[in-house]
């Protein structure tokens, strides 16, 4: 039996501008199962960022409903039900790696010795617990990107939001965060919704590709990817790997988007 | 997977020797009194002329314009005035402390001011908008024109001098620090802010752990601006005041009695610049206790 964890109905974001409105999103229908990890794919302008943003409580959407772990958004983030990757590690350069895992732990005002345990746990849960000490800048993008991770996970959310936080490493390097990312999500049995524009990473990270097209951005098709879990290396090389990314292909072709 | 980067951050993180500065600082000084004496002996060549032309030298390169290096050091061995037992440096140096005094007091005020209008602007735009123009104007105002008017104003009042020399060095440091304190604390990135908005914190705790910290190079930036600017705000506020024992005063003594020592007064310009250089270096060391070295701007 499974719990709904993001439930979306009939969502729609219209930004106000000077001349004429724009509008992101409209009629967004979806439900996320609790465990699931759910990508949400499309081109640049589709809004999926807007739709994670609204999600996340961080910008309110302007007609529908939104329930986040059974409540509404803004309850959800007042009771740190979520946590948030950017596509920018954002880490605090004056903060030690493990002072800045320990800051959304500061923030929720726990005492120093939990926070430095559950610190020192997440920095070990994305292996770097040799870093502890360093600064954010002396370490590579992908180790910063670990860092956010971590970060975000310090707070054992029930939710991670992720916004194409793999978007700014190198092809090597995001690979084997994908790899780390499995790795972490199977360990965490956290939901996950991942925005992406990649179609390899969306296909071979989810159990289910939401393909969004662009304006406004709806839902153009939702595909599920029933690879076998856990995700590997050789799971890129699966027949099925190939099958689901036509898949998703088609789905994006059919919306129009080339 | 471990990664092994130790020994890149090793590398990152070392500290370089630190002759390196002290050594361009003396690099430097000795091209300074090279150019200085090099200029004389131009002058003494041509005759006061550029070379090869009837046209003379735009400062004049003799003794009395421009002593040499050796007579305005050798000057501050020597009695401050006739019949003084004091030497010219040592009582320099006492007129430089109670310069400094002086300064710091005003420094002092100029930046909690400065930093308080600072935190006002960012916080409410209204007085941002309302404000900032008056701000701004308030340092184009010329300070050889207020100062007479804040002496007299300060002793119509019945308070000491010193507080109205110090009041204007604080009028003349608070601007820069007020400037880099809107510009720091407005500095961390939008996702920075969304990530505290993302862990529910309340404002106040966005300000002590984001925006104060991420203000403190600009912070420093203006208050370093702030200690140089104090000098001499110091410096001018002392001559209308009459104040007797500050630099000001010796600069303006110096000055009346040029033709009989010229090396005196460039002793006590040198002095003045040296209290500048050591004011702010005071603060730079402050800066360094409290930022990391990665974060310091460059000075």
């Amino acid at each position: 039996m499974t719990t709904t964890m993001v439930g979306l109905n009939g969502v729609g974001k219209t930004f106000k501008g000077r001349n004429a409105d724009t509008t992101a999103l409209i009629a967004i229908d979806l439900a996320i199962e609790e465990g699931e990890f759910v990508s949400l794919l499309g081109p640049s302008g589709c809004g999926k960022s807007t739709l994670l943003r609204i999600i996340g409580d961080l910008t309110p959407p302007t007609s529908g409903e939104v329930t986040v772990n059974g409540k509404a958004p803004e309850q959800a983030r007042r009771d740190r039900d979520y946590g948030m990757v950017f596509q920018q590690a954002t880490l605090l350069d004056w903060r030690r790696v493990l002072k800045n895992i320990a800051l959304p732990l500061e923030v929720m005002n726990l005492p120093s010795a939990e926070r430095d345990r559950r610190a020192r746990e997440m920095l070990e849960l994305v292996e770097l617990g040799e870093f502890g000490d360093h600064y954010p800048w002396q370490l590579s993008g992908g180790m910063q990107q670990r860092v956010a991770i971590a970060r975000a996970l310090a707070l054992q959310p029930a939710l991670l939001l992720m916004d194409e936080p793999f978007g700014a490493l190198d092809e090597m390097t995001r690979e084997r965060m994908q790899m780390e990312l499995m790795r972490i999500w199977q360990q965490t049995h956290t939901t996950v919704v991942f925005v992406t524009h990649s179609i390899p990473e969306a296909v071979f990270l989810s159990t289910r590709v939401v393909v969004m097209s662009p304006r406004p951005g709806t839902v153009a098709g939702i595909v599920d990817i029933d690879l076998p879990q856990p995700r590997e290396f050789e799971t890129r090389e699966h027949p099925r790997f190939f099958v689901k990314l036509n898949e998703v292909r088609e789905t994006l072709r059919g919306a129009g988007v080339d | 997977m471990a990664m092994t980067a130790a020994p890149v951050s090793e590398v990152i993180g070392s500290r370089r020797p630190r002759l390196r500065p002290v050594l361009g600082f003396l690099v430097i000084l000795l091209l300074l009194v090279g150019l200085w004496e090099g200029y004389k002996l131009l002058g003494a060549a041509t005759g006061g002329n550029i070379p090869f032309t009837d046209a003379s030298l735009p400062v004049r390169a003799d003794d009395r314009s421009m002593p040499h290096v050796t007579q305005i050091i050798g000057s501050l061995f020597e009695p401050s005035r006739r019949g003084a037992e004091e030497s010219l440096g040592l009582f320099l140096l006492g007129a430089a402390w109670v310069t400094f005094k002086e300064a710091l007091v005003g420094f002092t005020a100029g930046g909690v001011i400065g930093f308080g209008l600072g935190l006002l602007f960012v916080r409410s735009s209204l007085a941002e908008r309302g404000l900032m123009p008056w701000v701004v104007a308030s340092q184009t105002v010329p300070l050889l024109a207020i100062a007479p008017m804040v002496v007299l104003w300060s002793g119509k009042a019945g308070l000491p001098l010193w507080v109205a020399v110090a009041a204007i060095a604080a009028f003349l440091s608070f601007f820069p620090v007020t400037i880099n304190t809107v510009r720091g604390l407005r500095s961390p990135s939008p996702t920075a802010t969304e990530l505290f908005r993302s862990y529910a914190s309340t404002p106040g705790q966005e300000f002590v752990k984001l925006r104060v910290p991420a203000a403190l190079p600009y912070l420093f930036t203006g208050l370093k601006i702030a200690a140089g600017a104090s000098v001499v705000g110091t410096i001018v506020g002392e001559l209308p005041s009459g104040l007797p024992d500050g630099l000001g005063r010796q600069l303006l003594t110096f000055a009346y009695y040029y033709l009989s020592g010229p090396e005196k007064l460039y002793a006590a310009v040198l002095f003045s610049a040296l209290l500048g250089i050591v004011f702010v270096s005071l603060v730079a060391l402050a800066e360094r206790l409290v930022i990391p070295r990665s974060r310091r701007m460059p000075a």
